[in-house]
């Protein structure tokens, strides 16, 4: 602690431009070099788990949604697999082929966003307007096929809520085509750049057993080599019936991260194409009635376009659940940044931190600390609600004495 | 010296109406890079106007020049300004290129005093990158603008100005020593590549961290004035601007869109790179200039 208060704090937050959402890096500098950085969440905290326990269980579909603005059907696809797995129920084959459209879809326009924010992050704003531009298209197919551009609401237990019609099925198709060649010419013009490569390539390198060791998923790790995919390793919805492949690079740096993140997107296009000419042949329906959630516990993953979310739910035969567990992907990326950010200029450590797409709202939790001794718990909610009250009291007092 | 104050008088109130029409140029050309709409001409005036309108906000930890050195920013520009003008005019006496070297360093000495009186860390981060850069592109930026010199076998402005004329501006030396200084220029202004004083996404601004009110609209001035007197001085320095009115602000304008898009299609460059920038590829160049000049291309 010595050695870090004799170096200057550059903040980035709790409110920076640098980055959307409310959280606080310290980073210790050394004149340019960044020393030591410190992480502090907890400025977004909605208590979301807790909240899914007041809930029945249709309604937490909708809750969950809320959980991230950006992979807002990730999290509900999670939660309908976890509590399928706990109920044992078979969806129907249409039903899988809209929800991997959807959740592809979702992939698109979420990696198309990065990129369109690390271009913002590096100073490169016309990189940032053509990637959100050529967004816009796939929201608007978002809100032909479901009604929105964000929050799509279109998962439920046993299914999904509404039917992709066949008279939309063209539009979209044609609207994959177009944005194909757009994202081909934005890739290139990405993987082309000198000054690009120059800033990102060798920057914030996390080699293979960096991933193993701080257990990070997604695109972090499949572009140091980790080729894990939770699409392809437990397969659900309509991944185990259409072609594609994982991506991944080796070299593990920022640069390799975008690449990965760009050649996703062209996956993600042949996978919606081949769902959506499985979805003219195979008429159906396209959810199961679920009456009855037993008792028993479910988990449920799916992969975000930042890594896999964990859903994990305990019934006790009720309408709600007695427990109900998140794991958002950027809870085991962030972390990541001690063994990338250290010894790395503030420059690099601003698109190193945004380079594993971090989102913070997925992230916020309640901490309880323990004692590592006696295992002992030290901290409990009564506790929390008399510190807090102790301190209002403080501050009462201090305002009564001083004004 | 009255007829200096007279000058010094025209050239605030001309670089500061071109430097907010060239801003809006940079804006409007930007916005239609990047798939917007873009402001109007006026927009930059009623920027100006607001922002004087709006609170002055003064940290604690602010020192007198925190109030001084944006004034001192405009002011060099404006005799950089009246030198220039009057030296076009044949009647600016001895004035040399020297002079306009040192008045173009103050306005970035103004930000880094600038920086340094509002004692933020961040702005202390700025000052470090913006004295780098100062170090950077001096050096190649002296370097090229040798090359008219070596040309015309003299410091003097107004020689300059109307010796290099016709065909002779069009040689290959005065073409590279052109494009480092504009380079540096680029640096000068803090534009991207070189926006790294400023990195908002990085450093919050950096320099002007603290800035608010009417003291961050003389900065705003300042940058606007900047990019307007640099180029006009460069047009004139380089490109025989004397040879007509029309081609002038012709040869104006190109630079001006030049700059526009180096600035829309390159990300910001780490201070080092930036440095290894100057230092290495832009100082060969205009040292290749300088010989080229010699041998009489």
């Amino acid at each position: 602690m010595d050695n870090k208060k004799k170096k200057v704090v550059v903040p980035i937050g709790p409110y920076h431009p640098l980055l959307e959402e409310p959280e606080y890096f310290a980073l210790f500098c050394d004149g340019e070099v960044v020393v030591d950085v410190e992480w502090q969440a907890g400025y977004n905290h909605r208590g979301i788990e807790k909240l899914c326990e007041t809930k029945s269980w249709d309604q937490i579909t909708f809750l969950v949604e809320r959980v991230c603005g950006i992979c807002s059907t990730s999290h509900p696809f999670a939660y309908v697999n976890a509590v399928e797995d706990l109920a044992k129920v078979e969806i129907p084959e249409r039903a899988r082929y809209i929800r991997s459209i959807v959740g592809e879809l979702e992939r698109i326009h979420s990696h198309l966003l990065w990129v369109g924010l690390a271009g913002h992050f590096l100073g490169y704003n016309t990189v940032f307007m053509w990637a959100w531009k050529y967004r816009e298209p796939v929201l608007d197919i978002f809100e032909l096929i479901t009604g929105n551009r964000q929050s799509y609401a279109m998962m439920k237990i046993g299914g999904v809520r509404r039917d992709v019609l066949d008279e939309d099925i063209p539009v979209v198709e044609r609207v994959l085509d177009e944005l194909k060649p757009k994202l081909e010419m934005l890739t290139q013009a990405v993987l082309d750049d000198p000054v690009l490569s120059a800033r990102l390539k060798g920057v914030g390198v996390l080699t293979a057993q960096d991933i193993k060791d701080y257990g990070a998923v997604g695109p972090t790790a499949r572009a140091s080599g980790v080729a894990i995919d939770v699409r392809r390793d437990s397969p659900c919805a309509a991944y185990g019936l259409v072609n594609w492949q994982v991506i991944t690079c080796q070299e593990g740096d920022v640069f390799a991260k975008a690449v990965v993140r760009l050649l996703e997107c062209f996956e993600s296009v042949k996978i919606i194409q081949q769902c959506l000419e499985k979805l003219k042949k195979n008429r159906g329906p396209i959810a199961v009635e679920v009456r009855e959630i037993p008792p028993g516990e479910g988990i449920g993953h799916y992969e975000a376009p930042r890594g896999e979310v964990f859903h994990y739910v305990r019934s006790d035969g009720t309408n709600r659940p007695v427990r109900h567990k998140i794991r958002a992907p950027s809870f085991v990326n962030i972390p990541t940044f001690r063994a990338s950010c250290l010894g790395q200029t503030i420059s690099d450590v601003a698109i190193i931190l945004a380079g594993v797409d971090p989102c913070y709202c997925c992230t916020e939790r309640m901490l309880t600390v323990y004692d590592a001794q006696s295992g002992r718990k030290m901290m409990t909610g009564t506790d929390l609600v008399r510190l807090s009250q102790e301190k209002t009291e403080k501050i009462k007092q201090k305002m009564g004495k001083n004004g | 010296m009255v007829s200096f104050l007279l000058w010094l008088l025209l050239s605030l109130v001309f670089f500061s109406l071109l430097g907010m029409l060239s801003g809006w140029v940079d804006r409007k050309i930007t916005a239609r890079i990047q798939w917007r709409v873009g402001p109007p001409w006026w927009q930059n005036f009623a920027d100006l106007t607001k922002l004087t309108a709006k609170e002055v906000v003064v940290p604690v930890t602010a020192g007198p020049f925190f109030f001084l050195a944006p004034v001192m920013g405009v002011a060099a520009v404006a005799v950089t300004g009246a030198v220039v003008l009057s030296a076009l005019s044949g009647t600016g006496g001895e004035t040399d290129v020297i002079v306009i070297i040192y008045l173009l360093v103050i306005p970035s000495l103004a930000l880094i005093l600038a920086g340094s009186s509002s004692g933020n860390p961040l702005a202390s981060v700025g000052i470090a990158r913006e004295l780098k850069l100062v170090l950077g592109y001096e050096l190649p930026f002296i370097l090229a603008l040798l090359v008219p010199v070596v040309k015309t076998g003299t410091t003097r402005l107004s020689t300059i100005f109307h010796l290099l004329q016709g065909p002779a501006v069009l040689s290959f030396s005065t073409i590279v020593a052109l494009l480092v200084a504009l380079f540096a220029l680029l640096g000068k202004l803090g534009w991207v590549p070189f926006d790294v004083s400023e990195a908002e996404t990085e450093i919050a601004s950096g320099l002007l961290i603290e800035y608010s009110g009417w003291l961050l609209a003389l900065f705003k001035l300042m940058k606007w004035m900047l990019l307007a007197t640099g180029i006009t001085f460069l047009v004139f320095y380089f490109l025989g601007g004397l040879a007509g009115p029309l081609t002038a602000v012709v040869k104006y304008i190109v630079l001006l869109v030049v700059m526009v898009l180096i600035k829309n299609t390159n990300p910001r460059l780490r201070i080092d790179q930036a440095m290894k920038f100057f230092w290495g590829w832009l100082t060969a160049f205009s040292l290749t200039a300088i010989l080229l000049a010699f041998l009489g291309w």
